[in-house]
């Protein structure tokens, strides 16, 4: 054996994130989504600088305004005003930041609790997973939005309540999906391996065995991060989220729903916020899904 | 003194009256020999080994009245103290390369985590170390290897990455589970071969596990053969093939394939493995057995020493 065969080509690996990359941009809804949550993403972060005006200026003289290409429409207001003469636009991006910080906090708040719940239950089969799943099955008994709206009536309204309602509510998938990758898991060899060369508990817990669980975890963390902007928006159009004046896509379809008729902006703009951002989020966990699964991986 | 003892293990599952998957097993284990267990699908072989490594989980019940390895009883063991001793003195390779190898690290990392947990080498050190471990292992480009991950290896190339992490710390004793079953058939004489060289360089045991008896004439100096979790019969190993005395063993060697060329077909023991619930009353092999007689039947019998070696039958062949 030489030195040069150690140099030839065909040993160069591709690195892992290239891998996925290669997988990923063969998605084209994928890459389309993640485009349009990089758009959002930018919005939220330099919200003060792109709106135009301040999202809670109330302008008297132009109530109800009509976006710029319908009849009646002011270059000033972009989008429209709603009923209190605040700019649509400047009130949908700083709504960005909102829904960006919820589905965030909440995707973190039920991602960690519920990797390490779902961790102890399928270590400890006989001790605590019993006791884990069943108080799991018990929260996917009721209804998720119900259970949230319960939860915000014992906390009351407000934003940080809202977070909290929506990461328990999404709980209960993240342990039973932890608990059934860590089960296939635990079978393989090179548990038993690692088991043989000496690893502690707490080392094959986080070391040996999760790295291998987290692919459906990253996809079913970002698909919750899009029902928890829904679920935002649904605990504030029932007035139990974030309160107005915030800019909160979901409060703002709460306030403007009695001018459905009058004015349909003022309602279907931010419904179109929300809906091509749980779009896009959701196209970008598909492709997520596909790459980071090699089973699904070359399907189409 | 031997290497590795054991006196009457038994392991159960599920409770002190389920029938026990490994029943009554005396083995020992010298330096640097080469000691092979044979026997069907079932017949509690891997099962041994995890109970001597301390990993049967409940329900599983060991019992034995001694499990000694280099000294050192390990039954009594706990935690870090057997975490010390397994994987440094004691280790293993699995049968399925495939899965044996943690796919979230490259080849490298695992096997530096064998050296800085158990050589205390760190950084330059244990990566020049697993270099000179893959090459030991012949694989060919070791030096890009370390950085593949295992999915971009073949099985044989993962099943010798298996072994160089096995013998990382220098084992004394290395089990290897039925090493080549998900090979074919010349990546199995390469394994094999690598694993006799390493195990004659470095003077360690081997215990070999296996069902395929041409690996084991060509390698082991002794064979243990067991059914239904009993040791059937042991022996020394050119003795055990010439003149097998278990009517087992004589079975195994009748069902070979390339004992049975000619027009004949090739001789199988008829029926299966006793389950749970069709445990016989006296020899285990009786509903089997070609030459059962009426006291098989009756009672079971113990393993006794004879001339070449010892056999768990009344009629043993070929011994008076």
């Amino acid at each position: 054996m030489t030195t040069s065969t150690s140099l030839d080509q065909s040993l160069l690996y591709p690195s892992p994130l290239k891998e996925f990359w290669h997988a990923f941009k063969h998605n084209k809804g994928a890459v389309c989504g993640l485009a349009f949550i990089l758009l959002i993403v930018f919005c939220a972060l330099f919200a003060p600088w792109i709106a135009p005006h301040h999202p809670s200026e109330q302008y008297r003289d132009f109530l109800l305004t009509p976006p710029v290409w319908l009849e009646g429409g002011q270059w000033q207001f972009l989008l429209g005003t709603d009923e209190l003469g605040r700019d649509l636009l400047s009130r949908i991006i700083h709504g960005a930041r909102l829904s960006l910080l919820i589905g965030l906090a909440s995707v973190v708040l039920s991602l960690v609790p519920g990797i390490l719940l779902g961790l102890c239950a399928s270590f400890f089969p006989r001790l605590l997973g019993p006791g884990i799943m069943r108080l799991m099955d018990i929260m996917l008994a009721l209804p998720s939005l119900l259970l949230a709206v319960a939860i915000v009536a014992i906390l009351g309204p407000g934003l940080i309540n809202t977070i909290f309602a929506i990461a328990i509510v999404s709980l209960p998938s993240y342990v039973r999906l932890t608990r059934a990758a860590v089960m296939g898991e635990l079978n393989r060899d090179y548990v038993t391996a690692a088991q043989l060369a000496g690893a502690s508990l707490p080392r094959l817990m986080f070391v040996t065995v999760l790295p291998n669980c987290m692919a459906p975890l990253i996809v079913q963390a970002t698909l919750s991060f899009s029902s928890a902007i829904l679920d935002a928006a649904a605990l504030g159009f029932l007035g139990l989220g974030v309160q107005p004046p915030t800019p909160e896509w979901g409060t703002m379809l709460a306030s403007a729903r009695d001018y459905i008729e009058r004015a349909w902006w003022v309602v279907t703009l931010p419904g179109l916020a929300i809906l091509l951002s749980v779009l896009a989020i959701n196209l970008m966990g598909d492709g997520l899904r596909d790459a980071l699964d090699p089973k699904l991986k070359n399907a189409i | 003194m031997s290497l590795l003892d054991i006196h009457n293990l038994s392991v159960r599952f599920g409770g002190a009256d389920a029938v026990p998957v490994v029943d009554g097993l005396d083995l020992s284990v010298k330096k640097g020999e080469v000691l092979a267990i044979v026997g069907e699908s079932g017949s509690g072989k891997s099962v041994t080994m995890m109970a001597l490594m301390g990993l049967i989980d409940a329900p599983g019940i060991v019992h034995a009245d001694c499990l000694q390895f280099d000294g050192t009883d390990m039954l009594r063991l706990k935690g870090r103290q057997r975490r010390h001793i397994v994987g440094k003195d004691l280790a293993m390779v699995f049968q399925d390369p495939m899965t044996a190898l943690n796919p979230s690290y490259t080849v490298g990392f695992q096997i530096e985590e064998v050296l800085r947990q158990h050589m205390g080498l760190k950084g330059k050190a244990a990566r020049a170390r697993a270099l000179e471990l893959l090459e030991r292992v012949e694989i060919p480009g070791a030096a890009s290897r370390l950085d593949a991950y295992p999915h971009q290896l073949s099985g044989g190339m993962s099943q010798r990455v298996a072994i160089a992490m096995a013998i990382a710390a220098e084992p004394k004793l290395l089990i290897a589970d039925e090493p080549t079953t998900a090979l074919d058939v010349t990546i199995q004489a390469q394994i094999m071969e690598l694993l006799l060289n390493l195990q004659r360089d470095q003077g360690m045991a081997l215990v070999l596990i296996t069902h395929d008896l041409a690996v084991v004439a060509e390698t082991a100096q002794r064979v243990c053969v067991m059914y239904a979790g009993q040791a059937v019969e042991l022996g020394q190993v050119p003795t055990l093939f010439d003149a097998p005395s278990h009517p087992y063993t004589e079975a195994l060697l009748k069902a070979i394939p390339e004992h049975s060329t000619g027009a004949h077909r090739l001789a199988t023991l008829p029926g299966i493995v006793p389950g749970r619930y069709d445990r016989p009353q006296g020899c285990l092999l009786s509903p089997r057995c070609p030459y059962v007689q009426e006291r098989c039947r009756q009672q079971r019998p113990t393993l006794d020493e004879h001339a070449r070696g010892a056999a768990r039958c009344f009629f043993p062949l070929e011994v008076a």
